[in-house]
């Protein structure tokens, strides 16, 4: 029998066969390689947007004019992206708050409606309407839901016009912050609805039951116990959702008027977003300017990764949770 | 012992009282079918989204009406439930839409050898039994598969280490992955832009592909991971009770057992980008002919029906909508081979 | 074939808890009617998952303001029974049933029936303790009424009457703000009979409500199922047969033998432990199998 004095684990060395050791260090590399091309895509940005930061500072932030001046001469150019940032953060608002209330009905009918045989055909339908590629989206915003859109905002206009943000003194509509909100939030349904489902569907069945139990009826038991629940998760994939109307580029390209100036009155055909901007000047820019569209790409970069990467945290939190 | 008769007893389901439900379902929808009408009659409502409109706001009032005198509680619940019903029908109305249009107005552009010839002799606004897309698909089908070659072994290198290796950066690197997917498609084609385009090769199939890969790798590092983990730990154990390497066990037992899972993961990449057009525009750029060479400008189907868009001239907006048309029946094969793939991994009850 | 007499077991009720049950009157705000609220028989009941036969034939009749004792290995079909009395069952996914249950002389499971009345009426404890989360230990109590929309003038009297039924009063009434997930196991578990209470059933199921709980919590518990006892008919399923034998009046004893669980005996727990009729009684409440 041992005594009980000073008991170590032994420690095991374990040596790795060569084949081995060069298979860990091939997967290794092939991992941080995906690293590498992140931190390359952020460094490279910021160096060659760096002098923009320098010559405009926070001005290139807030600044609503893109004019290169003389082209020869760079320091007639005033570059900012403020206008662009507004309507960047104010479509994917409107697409936010629009597609938030559906997905919210689409993931509990699917979840806790419909019959049990319909639950895959809808979520197979969800998952390929998250994959339809988004020119298609835009073509059909552009043929099918501005005329719509048009039509509509005309008459809310006239009817609410004492609402600053709604009254347009133009009278021009069409391509707005409007329209392209609403087709982002046609576009981000499909990824707020199936985070949303995931979460309600991890409901815990013995709160349900409780509820039940206690003389609940479905809607009680659903308001008691899964949309408490699922709230977090939901504020994840919602911001899931954010970032991707945040970096949308064709759909809002072919549905937003580009003009640089602040707008917030949502149903005037004005606006645009940053990353409609880089797809609009790239062609033909100078040297001067394709720095600042870089810097633009580097302030788009660091919205929507912050904002995923939130994301992210909040969606794994919940699922930790459940 | 008395001899017991076993009296046959069926087993039912008092609670679903089907034919009730139907009834007062049916009743229901029949009401507000008549209110839409009757509304859109006095009103400015009209077409189908008028009658859609009304039809929505008018169930959850019948059904809240129609159950009110079971109680506040009850009707709180049906109206509840006619809520979220309609609210999720109208989330559908848009994708039905969306596959209308595209069908209806793509299969105008469709002609015998649609698929069949390139633009190379045939400019956009011509008719429209001239011309076609061979050189949009063919160039989508070329740089797809080049960033498949290369993102999917990188892919599945990142699952192997945060899975197989337990790697000390396991966590770092599973949750950039994790971000790198939320990069905007615009920022991936600006960067190789910057880099690749304007340093090396200019306007090129290659640069296309690469900023596929920086979209793709996310999404099949990050399917190829939960597949890894389905492997039950005891196929390891086993391969490493028999004195195979990790090297072997990884190649001959783990990788072979998920096969289909990665071909998965492969497909579902290559759904993320085929419809990307933000980041060919500034990499791939547009070429008129069927080609194979990486060096130069190669067409792609969203740049197709982007920059036919961009003309607006009837035929060559025509043409967008047949390119949408062969677009969207790309990702629905690939979409669906996806899933019937990973349905076969499911069952083998991994 | 072991297959059992298909005639109905009857439990007698015998002198337990008669008379003294003045707190029916206040307490039956439901069913203030002169028939007495609470009875609860059940003939020839099956239940199914999808095609499996899991509850065979069980008709059996449970006194009012009595204990009955659902024993039986595990898989013998007793919870599922138990869920069938509230009309928990239909809540499992392709489940189905057949035959009766009769609540105050009236088949629940009839057409026009509200089963969420039914589920007020009967109330239900679980295994596991599962208060809602979200809630402090008062609104706990009164969530069942929040979720009835049942407006009551005097919550905190009534916060305090169900607590201190429930035998918690004392512990938390300094404390009623505090989250539900402060408490040890077995006083959320009284905190969910609370809760129960509130909605003044006249039946409490209760589904191994001792099983997650250490030997000192259960004791507590069961002191509060045999006070409540007095003024309501309680049903328990358990695993323990010294818990069994401790609480209830009548026992009903279960077993599933590979086939659907059926009834084996039931009797005054007095009988069952002492004189059983059945051999496979007699071998299960002395341990020597389940």
């Amino acid at each position: 029998m041992s005594t009980a004095e000073s008991l170590e684990p032994r420690h095991i060395t374990v040596r790795r066969p060569v084949v081995d050791r060069v298979f860990r260090t091939v997967i290794s590399s092939g991992a941080l390689l995906s690293l590498v091309v992140l931190a390359l895509i952020a460094g490279f940005l910021l160096y060659r947007g760096l002098e923009i930061f320098r010559d405009f500072g926070f001005g290139f932030i807030t600044g609503e004019k893109w004019d290169i001046g003389n082209p020869e001469d760079t320091s007639t150019a005033v570059l900012g992206i403020g206008a662009m940032l507004v309507g960047s953060v104010l479509t994917a608002f409107i697409a936010v708050v629009i597609a938030l209330p559906f997905a919210m009905a689409a993931a509990l009918f699917i979840e806790y409606y419909s019959p049990r045989r319909l639950r895959t055909v809808l979520t197979s339908v969800l998952d390929f309407a998250a994959a339809i590629p988004s020119v298609i989206y835009g073509i059909w915003g552009y043929a099918v839901l501005l005329p719509l859109v048009e039509s509509w905002s005309k008459g809310i206009e006239r009817n609410l016009d004492f609402i600053p943000f709604i009254d347009v003194p133009s009278e021009i509509f069409g391509r707005s912050p409007f329209l392209a909100g609403l087709l982002l939030s046609l576009m981000i349904l499909p990824i707020i609805t199936s985070v949303a489902r995931e979460v309600y569907g991890q409901a815990p069945r013995d709160l349900v039951d409780a509820s039940y139990a206690l003389g609940s009826t479905k809607w009680g038991a659903i308001r008691n116990v899964v949309l408490p629940f699922g709230r977090s998760g939901l504020v994840g994939g919602t911001m899931l959702g954010l970032g991707r109307a945040l970096g949308e580029t064709v759909a809002v390209y072919l549905t937003l008027n580009l003009v640089f100036d602040v707008n917030f009155r949502i149903l005037a055909s004005a606006g645009g977003n940053v990353a409609s901007l880089i797809a609009t000047k790239f062609g033909e820019a100078t040297p001067y300017e394709l720095k600042g569209l870089m810097a633009a790409g580097l302030v788009l970069f660091a919205v929507t990764l912050a904002v995923n990467l939130l994301a992210t945290v909040v969606v794994n939190r919940s699922r930790r949770v459940a | 012992m008395t001899a017991v008769v076993a009296v046959p007893v069926a087993p039912t389901r008092p609670w679903q009282r089907r034919r009730a439900a139907l009834a007062r379902n049916g009743a229901l929808v029949a009401g507000a079918a008549v209110m839409s009408w009757l509304v859109n009659a006095r009103t400015d409502l009209s077409g189908f989204l008028g009658h859609w409109l009304a039809f929505s706001l008018a169930m959850p009032v019948l059904a809240l009406l129609s159950s009110v005198r079971s109680g506040r509680n009850v009707a709180t619940d049906s109206f509840s439930a006619a809520l979220v019903t309609v609210a999720s029908l109208a989330a559908a109305v848009p994708l039905f839409s969306i596959a209308r249009t595209v069908w209806q107005n793509g299969s105008k552009a469709f002609y015998s050898s649609y698929l069949t010839t390139d633009m190379r002799i045939t400019s956009s606004s011509d008719p429209l039994n001239m011309g076609g897309v061979l050189h949009a698909v063919s160039g989508t089908l070329v740089m797809v598969a080049l960033a498949t070659i290369i993102s999917v072994p990188l892919g599945v290198m990142s699952a192997l280490y945060i899975v197989e290796m337990k790697g000390r950066f396991a966590g770092v690197v599973r949750f950039l992955t994790q971000a790198m997917s939320g990069v905007p498609s615009i920022v991936a084609g600006l960067f190789v832009y910057a880099t690749v385009v304007i340093f090396f090769t200019g306007f090129s199939a290659w640069a296309g592909a690469l900023a596929y890969v920086i979209l793709m790798l996310p999404t099949v590092s990050r399917t190829s991971e939960e597949v890894l983990r389905l492997v039950p730990d005891e196929l390891r154990a086993a391969s490493y009770a028999l004195g195979a390497s990790q090297a072997r066990t990884t190649f001959r037992v783990v990788l072979p057992t998920i096969a289909s899972g990665l071909l998965t993961a492969a497909i579902l990449g290559i759904a993320r980008v085929a419809g990307e057009t933000a980041p060919l525009i500034l990499t791939a750029s547009y070429f008129v002919a069927t080609s194979t060479n990486l060096n130069e400008p190669m067409a792609s189907l969203p740049i197709y029906i982007f920059s036919n868009l961009g003309l607006g001239d009837s035929n060559a907006i025509t043409r967008a909508w047949g390119g949408s048309l062969v677009l969207l029946v790309l990702v629905l094969v690939l979409f669906v081979s996806a899933r019937v793939l990973s349905a076969r991994l499911r069952r083998k009850r991994l | 074939m072991t297959m059992e007499e298909p005639d109905m077991q009857t439990l007698t009720p015998t002198t337990t808890n008669q008379g003294g049950v003045p707190a029916k009157a206040t307490h039956g705000a439901a069913g203030s009617t002169d028939r007495p609220a609470g009875g609860l028989e059940t003939r020839g009941l099956h239940a199914w998952f999808d095609r499996h036969h899991a509850l065979q034939d069980v008709s059996l009749q449970f006194p009012e303001n009595t204990i009955t004792g659902l024993i039986g290995p595990s898989g013998c079909g007793k919870s599922t029974f138990l869920r069938l009395l509230n009309r928990m069952h239909e809540f499992i996914p392709k489940a189905a049933m057949a035959g009766e249950v009769l609540f105050e002389g009236n088949d629940i499971y009839a057409p026009g029936v509200n089963p969420i009345e039914i589920r007020r009426r009967i109330g239900m404890v679980f295994q596991k303790p599962n208060p809602f989360p979200a809630m402090n230990i008062g609104e706990n109590v009164t969530a069942g009424l929040k979720l009835a929309r049942v407006k009551v003038d005097n919550k905190q009297e009534l916060v305090e009457e169900c607590l201190t039924r429930a035998g918690l009063w004392k512990e938390v009434k300094d404390r009623l703000k505090a989250p539900a997930g402060s408490l040890s196991g077995g006083q959320q578990q009284r905190l969910c009979i609370a809760r129960s209470l509130a909605l003044r059933p006249d039946v409490l199921l209760l589904d191994e409500p001792c099983s997650a709980l250490d030997p000192g919590s259960t004791l507590r518990v069961e002191e509060t199922i045999i006070q409540l006892s007095e003024t309501m008919t309680i049903v328990i399923v358990t695993h323990n047969m010294q818990q069994a034998a401790r609480v209830s009046d009548y026992c009903a004893f279960f077993l599933s033998e590979g086939g659907p669980g059926h009834l084996v005996e039931a009797d005054l727990t007095t009988n069952m432990f002492s004189n059983p009729r059945d051999s496979r009684t007699a071998d299960y409440v002395q341990g020597r199998f389940g």
